[in-house]
């Protein structure tokens, strides 16, 4: 057989190699493009079938939900709050938790160890309800508020204690060794060093645990904090009408989640492109 | 050990009389579990000297350099730098006092890794005057001109404000050493500096180190190029399974071996200097049916062309 170089192979295509390049790049989008338009049109089936269906019911009465949405609707600043309350004091209790399990001292790790296995062995509405009802037993009474976010961050700090431990043992050895070779105590080589990398790196970590908090913070309004979640039900069973209102409170939690979602995708975006390279 | 032969060789040869060494090893002995690395090494460095430490992979030479600054905690045997000592003592390692001065030993023995270190999440001047402002307390406009000057030093002003991540590993090795001067040390302990590096980048900071040497640094380099052990080193040591095998000027110890297990790792290491030295353009001679290309540490690239 004959060589069959480039040229031949252009020409027996009709092509040149960079228009063969060039109709597989094409032709490649095609195909994404078909599976996103699919993808929009299921969703849309869906999603549009099912409401349809639910309003040719005949049961669900619209002009109700137009009335309460608003009510409703004003529990989301309060959802927030406490989410971002919560997810910042559950990032305190988890950095000392964290430093308490990597600990060479044996009564603070067995303290740090006591506190992770406590919370992550009971049920977090018990927790949240016991911090409001059964403190006051002791004379420890929290306003509803401040029980319900130490409950969810007390919760949280114990399950992020495990990722900050696993971030900060991440941690390269050369980095110790140079903080060491420079003279650096442990102390300051944890505070400077150690720790602002292993923040970066449990960042997107942090992101799942808060689009979480979002969805378990519902359960602060079983210590009367008038979250979306509260009023949904409240205003649900009060009117005999519980359909509609935690429908309107499950479209404001998936809203808020498909946000702060994308609002994490885009940070660590950022993050992998930062020149920060840890 | 082996006596030295030459006059010149000998520890502070090149020191007026009386002068003190900087780093003595005294009788230095490393176990890793039941793995006798160090077996008893004893050496003295004086000011301005350089001093290489040659030996196979396994050797103990890397081992024997972070015993001198306590990465590796010595089983039996003391380390002296610039006056302190410390004996080795590993049942006490953890008391304060040890500790402390374990510390005072690191800022007087500044070492220069392998891979770098550098800290990622700093820029390069906040590389440069984290510790000598946070270790040794020195006024942040001044650690700044410090960091500026030894920066110039290895010809990396322009990178000042540049993260590590953006560097070449030639300029992040320049920056490791930059961040080792500021320190001020006594000495500098470099752990095999080039071996990381891509070959094209391994003269400019050898180069640095050159200098360095010239100038009147106190050196200890472990290292794998010979060139450069030939060209600055004041005395070279070899190292093997943890023993001085042979010292003596470069000249000797590489010229002119005398000791058979000497001359078989130089001939070993030699012998396949010139494929490292091409940097990257080897040609197989003509009627060539095999080439052995060995590589110690890193990464060896090999591309064919026909």
């Amino acid at each position: 057989m004959l060589d069959f170089g480039r040229h031949e192979m252009a020409i027996a295509l009709n092509a040149t190699p960079s228009e063969v390049v060039a109709q597989i790049a094409a032709s490649r989008n095609r195909d994404r493009r078909r599976f996103r338009l699919v993808f929009v049109i299921t969703w849309v089936v869906l999603v549009g079938g099912l409401t349809l269906a639910i309003a040719e019911s005949g049961k669900v009465h619209a002009d109700f939900m137009a009335k309460w949405a608003p009510f409703i609707m004003g529990g989301i600043p309060i959802t927030i709050f406490v989410s971002i309350m919560s997810i910042l004091f559950a990032v305190a209790f988890a950095v000392v938790g964290a430093l308490g399990r990597l600990s060479s001292l044996a009564p603070v790790y067995a303290i740090a160890s006591l506190y992770v296995s406590m919370v992550r062995g009971t049920p977090l509405i018990l927790q949240i309800i016991f911090v409001y009802l059964a403190l006051p037993q002791f004379g420890i009474v929290l306003p509803s508020l401040a029980a319900g976010i130490f409950a969810l961050s007390f919760n949280y700090g114990a399950y992020m204690t495990e990722i900050f431990r696993a971030g900060i043992q991440a941690i390269p050895r050369g980095q110790l060794e140079a903080a060491a070779a420079l003279g650096m105590t442990d102390q300051l080589t944890m505070r400077r060093i150690i720790l602002p990398q292993a923040v970066r790196i449990v960042i997107p970590a942090i992101g799942n645990e808060f689009i979480a908090m979002i969805k378990d913070s519902a359960l602060v309004s079983y210590v009367a904090i008038q979250e979306t979640f509260w009023r949904a039900s409240t205003t649900g069973s009060r009117n005999f009408r519980t359909f509609e209102t935690l429908l309107i409170a499950a479209l404001i939690y998936w809203t808020l989640t498909i946000i702060f979602s994308v609002a994490q995708e885009r940070l660590e975006k950022r993050l992998r492109e930062s020149e920060v390279r840890v | 050990m082996s006596e030295t032969r030459d006059e010149f060789a000998r520890p502070g040869a090149l020191t007026p009389a009386g002068a003190e060494p900087i780093v003595r090893v005294l009788a230095l002995e490393k176990f890793f579990g039941s793995n006798h690395v160090l077996r008893g090494c004893t050496l003295e460095v004086y000011p301005s000297e350089t001093v290489c430490i040659i030996g196979k992979s396994g050797s103990g030479k890397s081992t024997l350099l972070r015993c001198i600054n306590f990465l590796e905690e010595p089983t039996i045997g003391a380390i002296e730098v610039d006056g302190i000592r410390v004996s080795a003592d590993p049942l006490r390692s953890r008391s304060r006092e040890h500790r402390d001065q374990i510390r005072q030993i690191r800022r007087g023995a500044q070492m220069v890794f392998q891979e770098f270190n550098l800290f990622p999440h700093f820029r390069v001047i906040d590389n440069l005057i984290e510790a000598p402002i946070r270790v040794k307390g020195v006024p942040r406009d001044e650690a700044i001109a410090t960091a500026e000057k030894y920066l110039d030093k290895v010809g990396l002003s322009e990178k000042r404000d540049e993260y590590p991540g953006r560097l070449s590993g030639g300029q992040k090795q320049r920056v490791a050493i930059a961040r080792a001067l500021t320190m001020e040390p006594k000495v500098l302990l470099f752990d095999e500096p080039t071996s990381a590096l891509d070959p094209t980048l391994v003269g400019e900071v050898l180069n640095v180190m050159e200098d360095l040497a010239h100038e009147g640094a106190t050196m200890i380099v472990v290292t794998h190029e010979m060139a450069f052990a030939r060209e600055a080193a004041d005395r070279v040591y070899y190292v093997e399974e943890g023993v001085f095998v042979e010292v003596g000027p470069p000249e000797e110890v590489l010229g002119n071996p005398r000791d058979p297990r000497t001359r078989e790792f130089l001939a070993r290491t030699l012998g396949e200097a010139h494929v490292h030295e091409a940097a990257g353009a080897v040609r197989v001679p003509e009627g060539a049916d095999a080439m052995h290309i060995h590589a110690e540490a890193g990464e060896a690239h090999l591309r064919t062309e026909a």
